[in-house]
């Protein structure tokens, strides 16, 4: 007789509520990623600048003679400038394989033939790549905050400039917002990681090109709306109080970011299903 | 989480009047049919509107037209509660990347809304059950055709559903595996309690697995029922072989009102339909048309004469 029975049971315990399963989805996908060393050096090596900020409001909250280099609210800009290349890499290197691998080895019809809904799936991978984008970009601000307070012992700077807190944070959540929203997007539209991440990537460098060229036609930077990482700069200069970089108006520049984003939102949409009717 | 039990009596599945088209092509035609609980074959050749009717009934597909219900709830107003309570394993492989089996397992187990040790377990029994235990820490993708099944019926069964959709859960096996996943179907339709829909070209697999069938053809229903009654009373089908004019003896028996069916080079299946007499009406015959039998012996009727007869073909 044996010990235990390896026939198949029935199950008893609980189950819990359709709703919650983007989490499960979230959960899996960070791990994933953690586990993988090469990922975990690339996390690491976006939080140089955070390293090189921090001693910079070490060393001008203790040496006087180096008042120079002391913080204004453009530094805390300025870092999140700095932070656009590890956005741009994480993206890539996250963001291309959420669906497109998916989409490789049929596994939609698997998620979407539990109980969840197109949604969830979509909120579930799109948190993996907040996860990671906000530990690059948010966080690593919000600490430099902190440190000044800490380095400085006096809320000056912040009561000062306490419109740092909102500006970080709405300027983080656009940043990231944008990249993930349309690395899904092309995601969901391949079943190739690698050709996703070339798509990704011609995309940005293509329109900047474009607007490079237009620039020097007309010697004007109003057509920056064609490149999105330039809308993104003009309207983050504008949440940080500082003078837009570009001629285009930011309110254009945030149409066309909220434009992107409602488009990758429609083609995921679109795409995310559990069958593919070819008509 | 609140699920509602519906009686045992009612039918498992039931469309009604379901029409489903892409673009010019009307995949389903105002299907109408009820599963019964326990092993059912969705049976039909290869393009007949099988997947499309279980990938309408898991909600991927909207009909254009009629109304579907799976445990007595409707699949347009409780998407979520049906698949629940149902899983799936379809006919393309499909797993989710970079995980080995346990992982996978657990991680559907977690989808369909068990809790993460709950998941874990049950993945590791689910494993064992359906052979592939041993093999259970390796990556999904470096599995053979036959495991990637295996697999997929794991990760249907992980939540523990009262109803499978089994999509030709033995593409590419082979015959060993075979029968041991038609062994797993069958255990888990008589002795475990799933419901399950086989959907399969294959009728010898749904002879051995299932208890009733429905046959589908051309985006129709072409018959349903009980697989036994469907079948027939035994006895009514001859095999026969006679020496003589082979063509003018087929004209006379059909004349009698039988159906005469060629199956090798010269043997023949006939058809005795009720009231046309037994086997002595055939020696009649032969007699009368001067032909000799050399051969003839009852036939156990198939579902492959269900199968035929229904979507009518020789």
């Amino acid at each position: 007789m044996p010990i235990h029975d390896q026939s198949y049971r029935r199950y008893g315990g609980t189950r819990a509520m359709p709703g919650r399963s983007w989490t499960v989805i979230a959960w899996a996908g960070v791990v994933t990623m953690v586990k993988k060393r090469i990922f975990l050096g690339l996390l690491l090596f976006a939080w140089l600048p955070f390293v090189a900020q921090a001693v910079r409001l070490y060393l001008s909250a203790n040496f006087a003679q180096l008042a120079m280099i002391a913080p204004t609210a453009e530094t805390f800009r300025e870092f999140l400038d700095y932070q656009n290349f590890f956005v741009f890499v994480i993206t890539v290197y996250v963001g291309a394989g959420l669906i497109a691998n998916d989409r490789r080895a049929n596994a939609l019809q698997i998620y979407l033939s539990k109980p969840l809904m197109p949604a969830e799936y979509i909120t579930g991978k799109l948190a993996v790549l907040f996860v990671f984008l906000i530990a690059v970009t948010l966080v690593p601000a919000f600490l430099l905050l902190l440190l000044q307070i800490l380095f400085a012992g006096s809320f000056a700077f912040a009561r000062k400039n306490l419109f740092l807190v909102p500006a970080i944070t709405v300027a983080s959540v656009l940043q990231v917002m944008l990249a993930s929203f349309t690395v899904l997007a092309l995601s969901s539209l391949s079943k190739s990681a690698r050709f996703v991440a070339i798509m990704y990537v011609g995309v940005l460098f293509f329109t900047k090109a474009i607007f490079g060229v237009l620039y020097a036609i007309t010697g004007s930077s109003g057509p920056s709306w064609v490149s999105p990482g330039d809308n993104l700069a003009q309207v983050v200069d504008v949440i940080f109080r500082l003078k837009p970089r570009y001629a285009t108006p930011w309110q254009v520049s945030l149409l066309v970011i909220v434009a992107l984003i409602a488009i990758s939102i429609s083609i995921l949409e679109r795409r995310v299903r559990g069958v593919e009717v070819v008509t | 989480m609140d699920v509602t039990v519906a009686p045992t009596t009612e039918p498992a599945v039931r469309l009604d009047d379901v029409t489903v088209i892409y673009g010019n092509n009307r995949a389903l035609k105002n299907v109408t049919a009820a599963f019964a609980r326990g092993a059912v074959g969705l049976l039909g050749p290869n393009g007949a509107g099988k997947s499309t009717m279980l990938k309408s009934l898991l909600g991927f597909v909207k009909p254009d037209a009629g109304q579907m219900q799976v445990l007595g709830m409707d699949v347009a107003k409780d998407p979520l509660k049906i698949r629940a309570r149902i899983g799936y394993m379809p006919e393309t492989d499909a797993h989710i990347p970079g995980m080995n089996a346990v992982s996978f397992v657990a991680y559907c187990g977690q989808l369909a809304g068990l809790p993460g040790v709950d998941a874990m377990q049950r993945a590791h029994e689910v494993l064992y059950y359906v052979g592939l235990g041993e093999a259970r820490y390796r990556n999904v993708e470096t599995y053979s055709t036959g495991m990637k099944q295996r697999i997929k019926l794991a990760q249907a069964l992980v939540h523990d559903p009262d109803l499978l959709f089994l999509d030709e859960p033995t593409n590419g096996m082979d015959p060993k595996g075979r029968d041991e996943m038609l062994e797993l179907i069958r255990d888990l339709g008589r002795n475990k309690g799933v419901s399950l829909i086989l959907s399969s070209h294959l009728l010898p697999d749904v002879e051995y697995t299932c208890d009733y069938v429905v046959v589908m053809d051309k985006g129709q229903v072409a018959t349903q029922g009980p697989i036994n009654e469907l079948k027939g009373p035994a006895g009514r089908v001859f095999e026969l072989r006679v020496k003589g004019d082979l063509r003018g003896f087929v004209d006379v028996l059909a004349r009698e009102g039988m159906d005469v069916h060629a199956t090798d080079e010269d043997v023949m299946r006939v058809f005795v339909p009720a009231g046309a007499g037994d086997q002595r009406a055939i020696f009649s015959a032969a007699s009368r048309f001067g032909a000799q039998v050399r051969h003839l012996r009852p036939s156990v009727p198939t579902l492959e004469d269900v199968f035929a007869r229904a979507i009518g073909e020789e």
